[in-house]
């Protein structure tokens, strides 16, 4: 039951809970998302993002705890949430079969949207996603990043105040990443609450507010400087050096490592109490005998928070 | 009033099927094959079958006896062979169905007044038309002994009325053409394909391409997405319909005898069912190859085979007979036959017409519950 309703947020969730018989696919979830920010939703594969994401929209019932999208409960009336959402797949799910305007149309048509606004918003759909001149070709013509932006465009015709868009960057190529951020945050800008699931991590960095699943449930959730900060603590270093498997397994016995994660070539090291972290390094991998290349302190990027949340949480 | 909003659903519905070639060719090109390929092919009459003589009598009593064989449309003669060694290798090679061999003493034992015999050799391998062939042989004998018997008396001054003659008159379907019978069957065939592979196919495809979860994430309800996805199928089908009745008027004038008002109830009555077979199917598959599947082994087959389409029932095992009365096409083709052929109105097939309305009641019940909460929740 959710008394609260404070006009600021466009998603409210409280104790939010799905299980699927013995399994609980999302574990007693809290958290508000403001209107008009960009609100990164992260989690490795088959953490309960999808899950938590269909409940938002109405698509899955919870099985106890609730939430507010706009303002309507999900759990209770649905139907009104759908109306003021737009929700957008990684499958782009437009007709293949149906031309760029045939698609739009039909959208508009589902949406209810009145011939004229129709007309004016197909217009901003098709300059919205570059394709001027393209209307009257088929769906399955399009490149991947092209498709992309047209779901978006059908996915917001009805100019809903809450965007929900599950893994809408997957499958397409860097240009089309970077063009479709700029998207997203002229949205932003334009008032509108965007609630985004990512897997990629440097697409989390663009997010006002990042919130970390894993395993259900929700370990992590601030700005990302907020987050990084999580690692004042810890000093960490970057080592590249001949073997890196040898060299992990050799540092993760010393007593000041943190943790040790693979980056690239290179690995990450978290240490904790020591005056000279790089000196201590490169006299315990020459004692092993692994050769170095180059240590060097870095400040911490997501990547280093996740991992260092997720370790934590196995370790509970 | 509760407003439908159905336009987008059924309006995208038929553009994709202009568009797409299979949907197309399976909404309109199998009912045309199909019309073509049973009114023509799948051909029931026996006629003109192959007949082989060796008439060792050479009299002409017995090429009498030959003419008034052959003089029916139903056989016609080809070989008249010189010795009985060559009728084997006619039947054999399937050159003749009916071979006769007339003894020497044919004429001199009939002329005597005495029984004589005719030796008659039919190809049993393919058994219906072995038994319309005796059937046939069967009555032109008999036909041709009672003229003999006749003539026999009336020469000898007696006038002899036979005690019982046959006179067959058919109803219906008088020329007794396979077409007419045939035909008002094939609906029930055709529209459960065109209905059940269509509308699963339809909606299994949504679900593999993700657009059921934009549908479901959208404002529309679940009964107006049903609605949107079913109504263009039955629109189609009822065209299919009306494209079978005329071209069975034109090509094998199969005229509607009785009310088409009625006909037109029944195809619906029927398709409706079919639409609901094709939504618990969707409901189960994930794919659309495994809803065609699906679509074919549960519609296609057992309407051809256990409908009484070409096969009669009430010859099948009584395993068989049982399963046949789930197929709604078998009810079906008793009430579409009795309104084309006989002209018969609604009390003589009220019990089929009530079966056909509880399995489209069932089969759209339970599709549209679950698939309303597939779609709601």
């Amino acid at each position: 039951m959710i008394q609260e309703r404070n006009d600021s947020y466009a998603v409210v969730v409280e104790g939010l809970t799905k299980t699927f018989g013995p399994f609980t696919a999302v574990d007693d979830m809290h958290f508000k998302v403001r209107k008009g920010e960009i609100f990164g939703f992260l989690g490795p594969n088959g953490a309960g993002k999808s899950t938590t994401i269909r409940m938002l929209c109405g698509l899955l019932a919870p099985t106890t705890g609730g939430a507010m999208v706009g303002g309507y409960d999900v759990g209770k009336d649905p139907d009104s949430v759908k109306a003021i959402i737009g929700y957008m797949s990684q499958r782009f799910s437009l007709y293949d079969d149906l031309t760029v305007e045939q698609n739009i149309r039909f959208y508009g048509g589902i949406y209810g949207l009145p011939g004229s606004r129709l007309e004016e918003r197909k217009s901003w759909a098709i300059e919205m996603a570059g394709l001027k001149g393209k209307a009257g070709s088929l769906t399955r013509t399009l490149s991947g990043g092209w498709k992309q932006r047209l779901a978006l465009g059908c996915a917001i015709l009805h100019e809903p105040p809450i965007v929900f868009l599950d893994e809408p960057t997957g499958g397409v190529d860097p240009v089309s990443r970077r063009n479709f951020w700029d998207l997203i945050y002229a949205l932003s800008s334009a008032g509108t609450t965007v609630f985004v699931t990512t897997h990629y991590l440097d697409e989390a960095e663009h997010c006002n507010t990042i919130g970390l699943i894993y395993s259900g449930r929700l370990i992590a959730f601030g700005s990302p400087t907020e987050l990084k900060h999580k690692l004042d603590q810890y000093k960490i270093l970057e080592v590249v050096c001949g073997n890196p498997v040898d060299a992990m397994d050799a540092l993760q016995t010393q007593p000041w490592v943190v943790e040790t994660s693979i980056f690239g070539s290179a690995f990450h090291v978290s240490t904790t109490g020591l005056q000279d972290p790089e000196e201590s390094i490169r006299s315990e991998l020459t004692r092993q005998g692994i050769p170095v290349d180059r240590i060097e302190g870095i400040p911490p990027s997501l990547e280093d928070v996740f991992i260092h949340l997720i370790a934590e949480e196995d370790k509970q | 009033m509760i407003h439908l909003n159905i336009g987008p659903i059924i309006r995208k519905e038929f553009r994709q099927i202009r568009r797409d070639r299979r949907a197309l060719g399976i909404l309109i090109f199998l009912p045309a094959f199909m019309l073509v390929m049973v009114g023509y092919a799948l051909n029931f009459d026996v006629k003109h079958l192959a007949v082989a003589v060796y008439d060792e009598d050479k009299s002409s009593t017995s090429r009498d006896f030959v003419a008034g064989m052959v003089q029916s449309e139903y056989f016609d003669l080809r070989y008249a062979v010189k010795s009985k060694q060559e009728i084997d290798p006619l039947l054999e090679n399937g050159d003749a169905t009916v071979a006769f061999v007339i003894p020497n003493d044919f004429s001199r034992l009939l002329l005597s007044g005495k029984e004589a015999r005719v030796q008659v050799l039919i190809d049993g391998s393919n058994s219906n038309t072995a038994s319309i062939a005796q059937g046939y042989v069967a009555l032109a004998v008999q036909d041709y002994s009672n003229k003999i018997l006749v003539q026999w008396l009336e020469k000898r001054g007696k006038h002899l009325e036979l005690p019982i003659t046959i006179e067959p008159k058919l109803w219906y379907n008088p020329d007794l053409k396979s077409a007419k019978y045939l035909i008002p069957g094939l609906f029930g065939l055709i529209l459960m394909i065109v209905t059940v592979i269509s509308t699963s196919l339809s909606i299994v495809r949504e679900k593999e391409q993700g657009t059921m979860e934009q549908l479901k994430t959208s404002p529309l309800w679940s009964n107006e997405i049903i609605l949107g996805k079913t109504i263009p199928y039955l629109l189609i089908s009822i065209i299919a319909a009306t494209i079978i009745m005329i071209f069975g008027w034109l090509l094998f004038d199969v005229s509607i005898k009785g009310s088409i008002p009625l006909l037109y109830g029944a195809i619906i009555l029927f398709l409706i069912g079919g639409l609901g077979q094709g939504m618990l199917i969707s409901n189960i598959a994930q794919t659309q190859q495994v809803a065609f599947i699906m679509s074919v082994f549960s519609s296609l087959l057992p309407s051809f085979l256990l409908s009484g389409f070409v096969f009669p029932i009430s010859s099948m095992p009584w395993v068989l007979q049982a399963i046949s009365n789930v197929i709604p096409a078998k009810f079906f083709l008793v009430v579409v036959r009795s309104i084309i052929l006989k002209g018969v109105g609604l009390p003589a097939f009220w019990e089929q017409f009530i079966y056909l309305f509880l399995f489209a009641l069932i089969t759209i019940g339970i599709s549209t519950i679950r698939l309303q909460r597939e779609l709601s929740r």
